[in-house]
């Protein structure tokens, strides 16, 4: 492997990192305060992108400069929209209940919405590439690439990882949602209104997932199934790295990120196979995952 | 002197700031109630789960018939003899009471069946014995989350009999009982124990109790056993009476 | 506790006389019928482990194990047999299960859940994408394989599968049904309740749970190779996490507590998708999605409702 190869992977690598970092980083929010794996999260994610990608061609013919606009209407829409139904019609009722109830009402969430983006979509590719059009290409040593997927896409991400951090640990929202998620009850007790920071994560975490997707339309041919295989590898990325952990997450979605994109230039038969296997790896030696702590029962 | 059961030397743990155990030696012997009182938080329940191994003290050795046990499996220990009753009782819920007790009944025997029935298991009739003998009898047929607290209770301490063990180690056995019950209880248990020959260890801060009930008592206050003797010695001691009973 | 499943036993009856009858009168039930047998099988294991309060979010690997074997053997050896296929599915997923199964059984709820899925999915990938092999997505086709030496027409053919069906059906059912009554059974059940409890009898969970794991891919494989004796295929599909989906809702949708709630819920499942699909081709599965959550907001028993309520034993699970 030359160089130039090898820096078209580290490229290829954090680009998709980051893209697979907001989608990840969102299930692993819902699950650390909610402790639900929302199935229907890749869902969120395939919605988002083909909210962006109609929107974005209907406003392109006015001003292609719209569409960046239209991204972000986009993921704010899906999350607030279907992120909102999800919470408050579908898991509110099941708080309290066994788990995999709450796990299996987001899985008829998926069939239904997996259902839904064929009737409204079609089964036929989409394609929205006017904002990376829009945006120059750049070089990095010698080696060309856009700068929306080097620069903005990596941006984002980072604006995100910063946003949240800051968000939990030094506004007053944060620390109520960091209450509830370490004590319910006692939270409860103290006058917090866990219903409401339930809703409010669930619609920021289905946000970033929407975001996710709005953001990778340009960079990709939308197709039926997106939602499915992007559930499954944000989920290997967030249980990688130990369900809950916001910096961890971003550290396992570069980790899974250029390690994909190297197997890639390699042997390109594997790129599926890395992110699972990975997982199976780390899951065996640490099942809180990388960044995971471990609880004792108390007896 | 009567041969020593259990043995612990030198326990050290401490849970981040807070020292449970500071190098505490205790031993158990055979045949005796052996009482362990002291303040609430003392570390007197990590006393239990470091003989049991749920947890491993970060220094000293813990031996059962002259066998380290230390760092051994809670299933370990419990082949070695040695039962536990728990503070909350320990219960399959979700079955009833005679399949909770044959399913102990199993346990012991080892090498469960996949095929024939739990129902048919000949020990059925030796644990309605000990259910007769704890109380419980008329309780034989009902889920176990259908009994009332002190009823559960009991059943956790005929779970343990079931095992046959040498040695019973219980956590508050009376708490969560109503008073009017409690001393009947307490003497239907240590009928019990007497009959079944078992030595036993009871976390109590029932001082009524522990003087009606122990053959020997030890004091556990800030991670060191502060003193053993019989009731008698040991509740009269100012000290004792002053820091740990509250009088 | 012989008398708590009567009357459901006699609902299995029922049910498996007509399954073994109705297809006589309506042909295209033969069909149907094989697979919600099929199925059930699966599910029975799926059932087992929700008895230990386990969730696997990865059974699809046991199914598509199962099927890929009857597929591999008609590929590269030739001349199947049913039979053949059933044993092969069966003896190949029982050990991919006992080696996943003893790194699973160290982990509960979430992580076996997690783990079961990760492992699942590392199957699929290769599936998928070993194409030399497995002819990748497209899958293997599966030639009507013959029945101990006999050979059959197509009309014939959904008949022979849909008895093979129903006798493995039936004796899945009632070995699945004794095993929940053994001590082995009860001690999975134990696992839901209180498994610290179960090691102080000084038993080893993780064995009982490897045990209960072990016949639940076995069941797996078993009904995998029957679903692609009666689809004529095996697709790296059959092994995807929205397949594990399938049968973990399937299993809900029957009913958790009860072996018969597999069937119940396969025969709901299978029923709904084959009269949605010839008439609402387009929305099959927004149909089971709906149906779906109304069980879960309005009947979380399932189908069968015999289990205790559910938020009781959360509250009182320690």
């Amino acid at each position: 492997m030359n160089t130039t190869l090898a820096t078209l992977a580290v490229l290829d690598g954090i680009s998709y990192a980051a893209l697979v970092f907001l989608v990840s980083v969102g299930l692993s929010l819902i699950f650390g305060v909610l402790r639900v794996v929302n199935v229907a999260h890749g869902s969120l994610y395939a919605f988002g992108a083909y909210l962006a990608a109609t929107l974005s061609l209907a406003v392109a013919p006015i001003s292609p400069w719209l569409t960046y606009p239209a991204l972000i209407v986009a993921s704010i829409a899906i999350g607030v929209i279907c992120g909102g139904f999800i919470e408050r019609f579908l898991l509110r009722p099941l708080y309290g209940r066994d788990d995999v109830l709450q796990l299996l009402i987001t899985f008829a969430a998926f069939m239904i919405m997996d259902n839904l983006q064929r009737l409204i979509w079609g089964v036929q590719p989409i394609f929205a590439a006017e904002p990376l059009k829009l945006l120059p290409n750049i070089s990095v040593f010698g080696v060309a690439y856009t700068s929306y997927q080097v620069i903005l896409l990596p941006l984002v991400a980072l604006l995100t990882l910063l946003g949240l951090r800051y968000f939990l640990r030094r506004t007053l929202a944060g620390a109520v949602i960091l209450a509830v998620t370490e004590d319910r009850e006692a939270s409860t007790a103290i006058g917090i209104d866990a219903k409401k920071v339930y809703f409010v994560t669930f619609v920021i975490g289905a946000s970033f997932a929407a975001l996710g997707g709005a953001l990778a339309s340009p960079t990709t041919s939308l197709v039926p199934g997106m939602g499915a295989d992007m559930i499954v590898l944000s989920f290997a990325v967030a249980a990688t790295a130990g369900l809950g952990q916001i910096e961890g997450t971003a550290l396992t979605a570069l980790m899974i990120g250029l390690t994909r994109a190297f197997i890639i230039y390699i042997q390109p038969e594997f790129e599926v196979l890395v992110p699972y296997l990975l997982m199976v790896l780390v899951l065996l030696v640490r099942p809180f995952g990388l960044f995971g702590a471990v609880q004792v029962r108390k007896i | 002197m009567a041969n020593i059961l259990l043995s612990a030397k030198g326990i050290k743990i401490r849970f981040g700031g807070v020292i449970a155990a500071d190098g505490i030696d205790l031993d158990v012997h055979e045949g005796e109630n052996l009482a362990i009182i002291g303040p609430n938080g003392a570390g007197k329940t990590t006393f239990l789960n470091i003989s049991t191994g749920y947890l491993r003290p970060q220094a000293g050795t813990v031996s059962f018939l002259g066998h380290d046990i230390t760092a051994h499996l809670p299933r370990t220990i419990t082949k070695l003899g040695i039962a536990r009753a728990f503070q909350i009782p320990q219960l399959f819920l979700d079955q009833t009471v005679m399949e909770n007790m044959l399913i102990a009944a199993a346990s012991l025997k080892g090498r469960p069946s996949g095929f024939k029935a739990l129902s048919s298991l000949p020990e059925a009739a030796e644990m309605e014995r000990l259910l007769d003998l704890v109380g419980v009898k008329s309780y034989a047929e009902r889920k176990a989350r259908e009994l009332p607290e002190g009823q559960r209770k009991l059943v956790d301490i005929a779970l343990a009999l079931a095992l046959k063990p040498k040695l019973l180690l219980m956590d508050e056995p009376t708490s969560g009982v109503a008073s009017s019950e409690k001393l009947g209880i307490m003497d239907i248990l240590t009928t019990a124990l007497a009959k079944e020959k078992v030595t036993s260890v009871f976390v109590e801060h029932d001082m009524d109790m522990v003087e009606r009930y122990a053959n020997r008592v030890a004091v556990w206050n800030m991670g060191k056993i502060q003193k053993v003797g019989t009731p008698a010695e040991v509740l009269a001691d100012p000290k004792v009476r002053e820091q740990v009973i509250g009088i | 506790m012989n008398g708590r499943f009567k009357p459901i036993t006699a609902v299995a009856v029922v049910f498996f006389v007509v399954a073994a009858l109705a297809p006589l009168f309506v042909a295209s039930w033969a069909t149907l019928f094989a697979l919600i047998l099929a199925k059930g099988i699966v599910v029975l294991g799926i059932v087992l482990l929700l008895q230990a309060g386990q969730v696997s979010f990865g059974h699809a690997m046991f199914f598509a194990t199962g099927a890929y074997s009857a597929a591999f053997w008609g590929k590269y050896v030739g001349g199947g047999d049913i039979l053949l296929y059933i044993v092969l599915g069966g003896i190949s997923s029982t050990v991919i299960g006992l080696i996943v199964g003893m790194f699973v059984v160290r982990y509960r709820e979430i992580f076996f859940g997690m783990l079961n899925l990760a492992f699942s999915m590392v199957l699929w990938s290769l599936l998928e994408k070993m194409f030399h092999y497995t002819n990748g997505a497209d899958g293997i086709r599966v030639a009507r394989p013959g029945l101990l030496g006999f050979s059959f027409t197509p009309e014939t053919f959904q008949y022979v599968i849909l008895y093979v069906a129903l006798v493995v059906a039936i004796a899945a059912f009632c070995g699945v049904q004794r095993y929940l009554e053994s001590p082995l059974g009860h001690m999975l059940r134990a696992i839901k309740s209180n498994e610290t409890r179960l090691e102080y009898l000084g038993t080893s969970a993780r064995h009982v749970l490897l045990v209960g794991y072990v016949i639940s891919a076995f069941l797996g494989g078993v009904g995998g190779a029957l679903v692609s004796i009666i689809q004529q295929i095996a697709t790296p599909e059959f092994g995807f996490w929205t397949k594990s989906g399938e049968f973990v809702f399937i299993a809900i949708l029957g009913g958790g507590a009860h072996a018969f709630g597999a069937f119940a819920g396969a025969a709901m499942f299978e029923t709904v998708r084959f009269y949605a699909a010839a008439h609402l081709a387009d929305s099959w599965q927004l149909i089971l999605g709906v149906v779906l959550i109304v069980i879960i907001l309005y009947a979380p028993n399932g189908l069968i409702g015999l289990r205790q309520r559910d938020d009781r034993s959360k509250q009182g699970g320690h």
